[in-house]
C-alpha cells in the first residue's frame, strides 16, 4: 500500500514560487513593454557620450532652430534639429535622460528610506509610534508639495542636488503609507509570532520575515514615486526654479521650446514625448509588479 | 503514559487584563482575559485545555511562549520565575505549534531556513550541522529530505504542519504549546498530525499543553482537561471524569455539544439560551450564570470558589 | 414523496492554465421534499463547487453541464437570468458558512429582511416587517422586535447566523443549501444552530442540502448522506447505513480517523488515509481514490459505477460483495 502513496507524494510538489513568478511575468505584456523601454532608456542615458552624435553644450547660432530630418530643412547631421542656441537636439535629450532617471533614483532612494522606516515602525511597533508616524504623515500631507519646493529652490538657488533633496524629503508620505497597511497585515501572521518565540531580534524578524513579504508593495509605490519625482523635477524646471540651463532637463528643454510654440512645435513635442513614454513605462511596470505579485498564496 | 508528578510548568494566579478603548473621548474599560488562573504541567503529561473564541486560552498561550507578559501572577518553568528571563531562554524550552499552517511559515522562505531558523538564531552549530540536523527532524515528522529547497505554497495543509512541527521541535524543547494544531486541516490529515504529535512526545519525552475547542481529540490525547469559561477555569479533571461525570454544567454543555458520527440521536439541545457574554461587561457572581440551567439565586450575586471532588476541581455553587 | 431537485450526471469543468479541471464528474442525485441529504467531503472534492452549480452562482468561465437537473420540475439550465434570480432567495434559498459576508453591513437587519421578502413577493412593508419579527423569534432571537434596527456588526456570529436562517427563510423556501453553515461557529453554537435548522425544517417542510466536512454533523443531521471524494459520490445512502456499514474503504478511512470518545480508546492510534486527493486536471480513468486505497488492485484502472449494495445503499468500488463485506466488517471491528 505504501509504494502507490509514495508515487503521488513524490509528483505532488507544485511549481515554485519562482517558477510562477516567471511564468507570469513571460505572461505579462504590459509588464513586458514597459520594462523594455526602461531599459532602452537606460542604456540610452548610461550611452549618453557614445550614442549622442555631438556635445550636448556646443552652440553653432548659424544652424539655430534646424528642423528634424523628417521636415523640410532638416539633416541626417541634426536627426532631431537644434535648439534656439544651435545645439543638437538628439544629443541633449540622450543627456537629458541621465538627469530625468538621476533624480527620479535619487529621490526614491531618500523618500523610500525614510518612508519605509516610518512605516514599517508604525506598523510593527503600533501605539504611540503609530500615532507619531501617522501625526508625520498627516504634517506631511498637509504641506502643498510644488508650493514647499518652489519657495525652499528659490531660497537654496536651483541645483540638481537640491532637487534631489528636495523630492527625497516631501514624497515619501505614500512610502510611509502603505509601508504602515502592509507592515500590519504581515506583522500579525503567524510565522511572525514563531519567530518572536524562537527569540529572533525585532530587526532580525523585520528583515528577514517582514521585508521580504512587503517588498513587492514597496517596488510598486518606488516605481510610482519615480514617475511622479521625474515629473516634478520637469515642472519645477519649466518653471525654471529647477535643474539650471545650460543643463540638458527634458523639462528646461520644454520650457525653452515654448516661446517658439507656434513656429517650431517639435522643440517641444520631442523632450515632451520622451517625457510621457518614460513616465508611461514606469507606470506600466509597476502596474505589472503589482499584477504579478499580488495573488501569491492566494486562492 | 510515563509522566511523573514534578512541574516543569507551573502558572499561580496569572492575571492579563487588556485596556479597551472605548471610542475616542470615552476612556477605556478593563477586559480580564485571565482571571486568576493556576495550573502545573507535568512532565511527559499532555494537558487539554478545552474553551470556546474568547475563554482567553489564545493569551495563556502568548504568556507561556513570553510573547506576553501577565499582569500579575508568575510563570515558573522548572521551578524558575520566566520574569527577567530572555527570550531566548525561554524559547529553548518552550515552543509553539500554530493552527493555521498557511500562516505560520514564512511564503518567502525555503523549508530548510525555516527549519534552521531557531539554530541560526540561537548559533548553535555550523551550517553542515544545521542541515545534517534540519534532514534528522525531517525524517522524524515524516518528510522526505527533498523538501529543504521547497517553498511552502508548494506543499499540502497537512505537509505545511509537518514543517511547522519540524521547527518547533529542533531545538528540542521540553514544552511544546500546541495551539488548535489541527483544526485548520482535513479529517484524514488530521489524524495523521495527531498520530505524529503522540508518538513525537514519547520519542522526544515532550510535555504538551494542547489548547482546543474539540472535545472529543482533547479526551482522545489529553491526560489531564482544562475547561476555561470568559478566562477562569471552570473544571479541571482526567479525561475520564470529565467525559463520564462532568461536574461544571458548563463542561455538560461543551460535552452535549460534540457531534460524534453516530447517526440517529439527533442534534442535542444544549439549553445554553442567552448567547456568549461581551467580556467587556461580564456577569456578576458566577461568569456562567446567564446561560446555566441550573443557576440559582447566589450564582447572580457570588463568585464560586474551588472545590476538590474527588480527582475533579470544579468552580461551582452546586458542590458547595 | 415527491422530488424537489433531480440531478443527473452534473458536471462543471473549469479551463485552468494547466489543462482543464473537472472538479465534478457526473453527480446524480435527487431531494424529497422535507428531507436532508448532506454531502460530505474534504476540501477539494468539489462539494461546494456542485452546490453552487445547484443555483447557477458559478463564475462564467465554469462550463456546468447535466443530462437532467431540475428544481420542483423546472429546468435550471434552460433558466433565463430573471427567473434564475426568482428561484434563488425565494424557493430555493442559501446560508453560508461566514454570516458576516452574507449580511450588508451598512443596512439594518430590518431592512435586509424585508427587503428579500418584498423582492420576491407582492406584500407591503407592514406584512414584510410582521414576518420578519416573526421569523426572528423563531430562529431563537429575543427582543426581535427591537434588533431590526440593529446593524450585523452589533450581533455576535452565532447571533448573525440565527439572522441569515432567519433570512433564509423569509419567503418560505422549499429547499435550503447550507455551505458548512456551522464551521466558523464554537461548538456549543453549532449544537444550538443545527438543533434549530432541524426543528424549523419539520415545521417548514423544507428540504436541505447540506455541506460539509464534519463527519459529526453528517451523522446528526442528515437523512441521506453522500460522501464525495474527487468529484465523485463514492459513497451514497441513509445516514444510518453509512454510518453504521459503510463499505467505500475511503468511508470507512474518514470514519477510522476521528476519535469517538467512549468508542475510541484513548491514546490509541487514529486511523490515516494516506497519500493525497490527486489531481482533476484533464481526463480522468479509473477510481480515484485507488492510490490511497489499502485493497487497491489491477481492476481499479477501469471506470468505476455506482453499484447498488443494499437498498439505498450505493458505493462506487470494484471489489465484490463477498471482499467488501469482510473489510466492512474489519472497520466496524
Amino acid at each position: 500500500m505504501t509504494d502507490v502513496t509514495h508515487s503521488i507524494e513524490e509528483e505532488d510538489f507544485g511549481p515554485s514560487p519562482r517558477e510562477i513568478l516567471k511564468k507570469s511575468i513571460l505572461a505579462h505584456r504590459s509588464l513586458l513593454l514597459g520594462f523594455g523601454a526602461i531599459v532602452i532608456i537606460v542604456l540610452a542615458a548610461l550611452l549618453a557620450p557614445v550614442l549622442a552624435p555631438h556635445d550636448p553644450y556646443l552652440q553653432d547660432l548659424s544652424i539655430r532652430f534646424t528642423p528634424p530630418v523628417w521636415q523640410d530643412g532638416g539633416s541626417w547631421e541634426h536627426i532631431l534639429g537644434t535648439d534656439h542656441l544651435g545645439r543638437d537636439y538628439l544629443s541633449r535629450l540622450l543627456y537629458g535622460a541621465r538627469i530625468s532617471l538621476t533624480i527620479g533614483i535619487g529621490a526614491v532612494l531618500i523618500s523610500g528610506t525614510i518612508g519605509t522606516t516610518l512605516g514599517v515602525c508604525a506598523g510593527y511597533f503600533g501605539g504611540r509610534v503609530d500615532m507619531v508616524v501617522n501625526y508625520l504623515i498627516t504634517v506631511r500631507l498637509s504641506m502643498p508639495v510644488v508650493l514647499v519646493a518652489l519657495a525652499i529652490v528659490a531660497i537654496f538657488g536651483g541645483s540638481l542636488n537640491i532637487v534631489i533633496m528636495v523630492l527625497g524629503f516631501l514624497l515619501w508620505d505614500r512610502f510611509a503609507v502603505v509601508m504602515r497597511s502592509s507592515t500590519m497585515q504581515v506583522r500579525n501572521m503567524d510565522y511572525v509570532q514563531s519567530a518572536q518565540a524562537v527569540g529572533c531580534s525585532t530587526l532580525r524578524i523585520v528583515l528577514t520575515e517582514i521585508m521580504p513579504n512587503i517588498m513587492n508593495n514597496l517596488i510598486v509605490v518606488a516605481t510610482l514615486e519615480m514617475a511622479h519625482a521625474i515629473l516634478l523635477e520637469a515642472g519645477l524646471s519649466f518653471l525654471g526654479l529647477g535643474v539650471q540651463p545650460p543643463l540638458p532637463s527634458w523639462g528646461l528643454m520644454v520650457a525653452e521650446g515654448k516661446e517658439m510654440l507656434f513656429f517650431e512645435p517639435w522643440l517641444i513635442m520631442i523632450p515632451g514625448a520622451a517625457l510621457f513614454i518614460l513616465i508611461l513605462s514606469i507606470n506600466l511596470m509597476g502596474d505589472g509588479v503589482r499584477d504579478v505579485t499580488a495573488p501569491a498564496g492566494k486562492n | 503514559m510515563t509522566h511523573s508528578d514534578t512541574p516543569v510548568l507551573e502558572l499561580n494566579g496569572i492575571k492579563k487584563t487588556f485596556m479597551i478603548s472605548q471610542g475616542l473621548m470615552k476612556g477605556t474599560k478593563p477586559l480580564y482575559a485571565l482571571n486568576d488562573i493556576s495550573v502545573q504541567l507535568n512532565k511527559g503529561e499532555v494537558l487539554g485545555i478545552v474553551g470556546e473564541s474568547g475563554c482567553g486560552k489564545s493569551t495563556l498561550a502568548k504568556i507561556l511562549l513570553g510573547l506576553m507578559e501577565p499582569t500579575s501572577g508568575e510563570v515558573l518553568i522548572d521551578g524558575q520565575s520566566l520574569k527577567g528571563h530572555k527570550q531566548l531562554d525561554i524559547s529553548r524550552r518552550v515552543q509553539p505549534i500554530f493552527q493555521d499552517p498557511y500562516s505560520s511559515l514564512n511564503p518567502r522562505k525555503r523549508i530548510g531556513d525555516i527549519i534552521s531558523l531557531p539554530l541560526r538564531v540561537h548559533g548553535i552549530g555550523d551550517p553542515a550541522e544545521h542541515e545534517r540536523k534540519v534532514i534528522e527532524i525531517l525524517d522524524l515528522v515524516g518528510l522526505p529530505k527533498r523538501v529543504l529547497n521547497n517553498y511552502p505554497n508548494q506543499m499540502s495543509g497537512g505537509q505545511r504542519q509537518r514543517v511547522a512541527i519540524a521547527r518547533a521541535l529542533i531545538m528540542k524543547p521540553e514544552i511544546v504549546i500546541c495551539d488548535e494544531p489541527t483544526s485548520a486541516l482535513d479529517v484524514s490529515v488530521q489524524s495523521q498530525i495527531l498520530n505524529l504529535l503522540m508518538d513525537l512526545k514519547d520519542e522526544l519525552q515532550l510535555t504538551y499543553l494542547f489548547i482546543s475547542h474539540d472535545l472529543s481529540v482533547v479526551e482522545h490525547l489529553a491526560d489531564r482537561v482544562i475547561v476555561m469559561y470568559l478566562g477562569r477555569i471552570c473544571e479541571q479533571a482526567p479525561p475520564d471524569r470529565i467525559f463520564d461525570e462532568p461536574r461544571h454544567p458548563y463542561t455538560e454543555a461543551l460535552l452535549g455539544s460534540v457531534l460524534t458520527p453516530e447517526p440517529g440521536q439527533g442534534v442535542p439541545d444544549t439549553n445554553l439560551g442567552a448567547s456568549y457574554p461581551n467580556p467587556i461587561n461580564p456577569p456578576s457572581g458566577c461568569r456562567f450564570h446567564p446561560r446555566c440551567a441550573k443557576a440559582m439565586d447566589i450564582c447572580k450575586s457570588n463568585a464560586p470558589m474551588l472545590q476538590q471532588i474527588n480527582r475533579s476541581k470544579v468552580e461551582c455553587h452546586l458542590y458547595e | 414523496m415527491t422530488n424537489i431537485v433531480e440531478v443527473e450526471n452534473l458536471r462543471v469543468k473549469i479551463p485552468v492554465s494547466a489543462g482543464m479541471l473537472n472538479p465534478v464528474r457526473g453527480l446524480t442525485f435527487e431531494i424529497k421534499k422535507g428531507e436532508t441529504l448532506c454531502v460530505v467531503g474534504e476540501s477539494g472534492s468539489g462539494k461546494s463547487l456542485s452546490a453552487f452549480s445547484l443555483m447557477k452562482l458559478l463564475p462564467k468561465i465554469a462550463d456546468i453541464s447535466a443530462d437532467k437537473m431540475q428544481f420542483m420540475g423546472r429546468d435550471i439550465l434552460k433558466m433565463s437570468p430573471s427567473e434564475l434570480q426568482n428561484m434563488r432567495g425565494n424557493r430555493m434559498a442559501m446560508i453560508f458558512q461566514e454570516p458576516m459576508t452574507a449580511l450588508n453591513p451598512s443596512y439594518t437587519i430590518g431592512n435586509q429582511l424585508v427587503e428579500v421578502l418584498r423582492r420576491h413577493q407582492n406584500v407591503s412593508v407592514k406584512e414584510a416587517t410582521e414576518r420578519a419579527i416573526y421569523l426572528l423569534e423563531k430562529v431563537g432571537i429575543t427582543a426581535a422586535a427591537s434588533r431590526l434596527s440593529q446593524y450585523p456588526h452589533q450581533l455576535s456570529g452565532g447571533l448573525r447566523q440565527r439572522v441569515v436562517i432567519a433570512m433564509a427563510l423569509m419567503c418560505g423556501p422549499d429547499l435550503i443549501i447550507a455551505d458548512e453553515p456551522t464551521t466558523a461557529l464554537d461548538v456549543t453554537i453549532q449544537a444550538q444552530i443545527l438543533h434549530l435548522l432541524k426543528e424549523l425544517q419539520e415545521e417548514f417542510e423544507m428540504a436541505i442540502l447540506l455541506i460539509t466536512h464534519d463527519l459529526g454533523v453528517v451523522a446528526r443531521m442528515a437523512d441521506r448522506v453522500a460522501v464525495m471524494y474527487a468529484g465523485e459520490f463514492v459513497e451514497t445512502g441513509t445516514a444510518e447505513q453509512v454510518f453504521k456499514q459503510p463499505v467505500h474503504p475511503y468511508t470507512q478511512g474518514l470514519l477510522s480517523c476521528i476519535p469517538v470518545p467512549g468508542k475510541t480508546a484513548r491514546g490509541s492510534r487514529l486511523g490515516s488515509i494516506p497519500g493525497i486527493v490527486p489531481s482533476l486536471i484533464g481526463d480522468m480513468r479509473g477510481c480515484a481514490f485507488r492510490s490511497r486505497c489499502p485493497h487497491a488492485n489491477g481492476a481499479c484502472h477501469n471506470n468505476v459505477p455506482l453499484e447498488k449494495w443494499s437498498d439505498d445503499h450505493f458505493k462506487r468500488c470494484v471489489l465484490d460483495d463477498t471482499a467488501l463485506t469482510s473489510i466492512a466488517k474489519e472497520a466496524i471491528a
